[in-house]
């Protein structure tokens, strides 16, 4: 060790001079700031890491070292541990890097997939390894129509804008009632006989206004189904009577539309993907076609208010997947749940060969 | 004797219960038992002697119309699975 080595703090024009003339560039940051943009000669060795890589990384003691961070505070650390382990010409970068690309400091950074402003908002899942940025462009990116504004849509609904799902519609044609309120969480008291697209949209663009909300004031038919579905990604089933769920299976099945399942009744729920043609559909599960009394209403039956809660999530954790082509989706399996026991399990579903929507006999 | 799920629809036709005991070689024999005791229960999931289309039946996690149908086997630790179409939602 040299005493005589003094700690030298550099500015940026100093930092370009020293890098000219050979000096070796060490940045000291995190790998998520360095993915963001970095030097291009530089070796990435995060502070912390600094012990344990620094002899890997530079065996020569006294060759010239100019250590950066991103605004001089990390740098100055690293550079006085450098100094006493034996580290003889040490420099720190005493400004932010955004001076040393203004003085036209060499930098390579990756096609920024999201703005500044969306990297802030969705930093937490962005930092999940299997979202990223690029998941995240997905996501802003997608389209997901909602079938339902009501139990199991909220909050499906409030989670995917949350999320940053670029493009929500939601397909309802009901007004507020003052009984949805205990479950449907997208509304509110001051609501009540509002259309519930109009309500859903004030809430979700409250949440996040960069979310295009869709109002579709309509209830979903034979006529106007295939023009409903066309322009999105994803559906999610949250109606309550089998002649919708019918329509919308086979219409889904034509036009190759992913559909995420949800229904309840009470203190039980269920939860299954339908992928045309690679699992099965609706009527493979259920060939025939109830009849309306096996699915009563929640205004005959009842139900509790988080139920349709979890199926909801559920069912927006499907979307997920399903958006970002990562996990294993509910296709194939029926997930069901009962809150009164907190008990989940699981059926096997089989795509049917005799399907008459997505069988052996129709067009795929 | 094998266990017998019942779905939240149905219970009512069974006093409440959401699982019962049956005896039986097969679904057929162990659905047979459960009709002999819960008559109301028979009413709504059979038609003319058969059990309804809209009814599936799972023994453990798998459908019986891609195992041996209402012949399919059922031991003793077996769970067997009513299941119909359940369609609540955005109420």
């Amino acid at each position: 060790m040299s005493p005589a080595t003094q700690l030298r703090e550099v500015s940026a024009a100093e930092a370009l001079e020293l890098a000219a003339s050979g000096w070796r560039i060490l940045d000291v940051r995190e790998q998520v700031e360095w993915n963001e943009g970095h030097i291009p000669t530089a070796t990435l060795v995060p502070l912390a890491d600094l012990p344990s890589r620094i002899a890997e990384v530079a065996p020569d003691r006294d060759a010239p070292l100019l250590v950066h961070c991103a605004v001089g505070a990390r740098s100055l650390r690293a550079s006085a541990w450098l100094i006493q382990n034996g580290y003889t010409h040490v420099a720190s970068l005493r400004a932010s890097l955004l001076d040393w690309r203004r003085l036209g400091g060499a930098w390579e950074a990756p096609e920024q997939l999201l703005t500044p402003a969306q990297q802030r908002r969705y930093s937490r899942q962005v930092l999940i390894p299997e979202i990223g940025q690029a998941g995240q462009r997905k996501l802003l990116d997608a389209k997901v129509l909602l079938i339902g504004a009501g139990g199991l849509g909220s909050p499906a609904a409030l989670y995917l804008a949350a999320s940053g799902i670029g493009t929500i519609g939601l397909v309802d044609d009901d007004v507020v009632d003052e009984s949805n309120l205990q479950r449907q969480v997208l509304h509110a008291s001051d609501r009540v006989g509002m259309p519930k697209t109009e309500s859903a949209r004030m809430t979700l663009s409250a949440l996040n206004p960069e979310t295009n909300i869709v109002e579709h004031r309509e209830r979903l038919d034979a006529d106007n189904v295939e023009r409903l579905i066309a322009s999105y990604d994803v559906i999610v089933d949250g109606t309550d009577n089998f002649d919708t769920r019918y329509l919308l299976n086979d219409a889904a099945v034509r036009l190759r539309k992913p559909v995420v399942h949800g229904s309840i009744y009470r203190w039980d729920g269920q939860v299954t993907t339908f992928v045309p043609f690679e699992g099965p559909c609706y009527r493979c599960m259920y060939p025939t076609q109830p009849p309306p009394e096996l699915a009563p209403a929640c205004e005959v039956a009842g139900v509790l208010g988080v139920l349709p809660g979890i199926a909801g999530l559920l069912q927006a954790n499907e979307v997920f997947k399903l958006v970002l082509g990562v996990g294993e989706t509910l296709a194939g399996r029926l997930l069901m749940f009962d809150a009164m026991s907190t008990d989940f399990s699981e059926v096997r579903i089989w795509r049917d060969p005799a399907c008459p929507a997505c069988g052996e006999g129709t067009i795929q | 004797m094998s266990t017998v799920r019942i779905p939240p629809v149905l219970r009512e036709t069974v006093g409440g219960s959401r699982t019962l005991a049956a005896q039986g070689a097969t679904v057929d024999e162990v659905l047979a038992d459960l009709f002999a005791n819960y008559p109301a229960l028979r009413e709504r999931v059979t038609d003319a002697g058969a059990l309804s289309p809209f009814v599936n039946v799972y023994v453990n996690d798998r459908d019986v119309r891609y195992r041996d149908g209402m012949a399919t086997p059922v031991g003793p630790d077996d769970t067997v699975i009513l299941l119909p179409a359940m369609a609540g939602g955005a109420g």
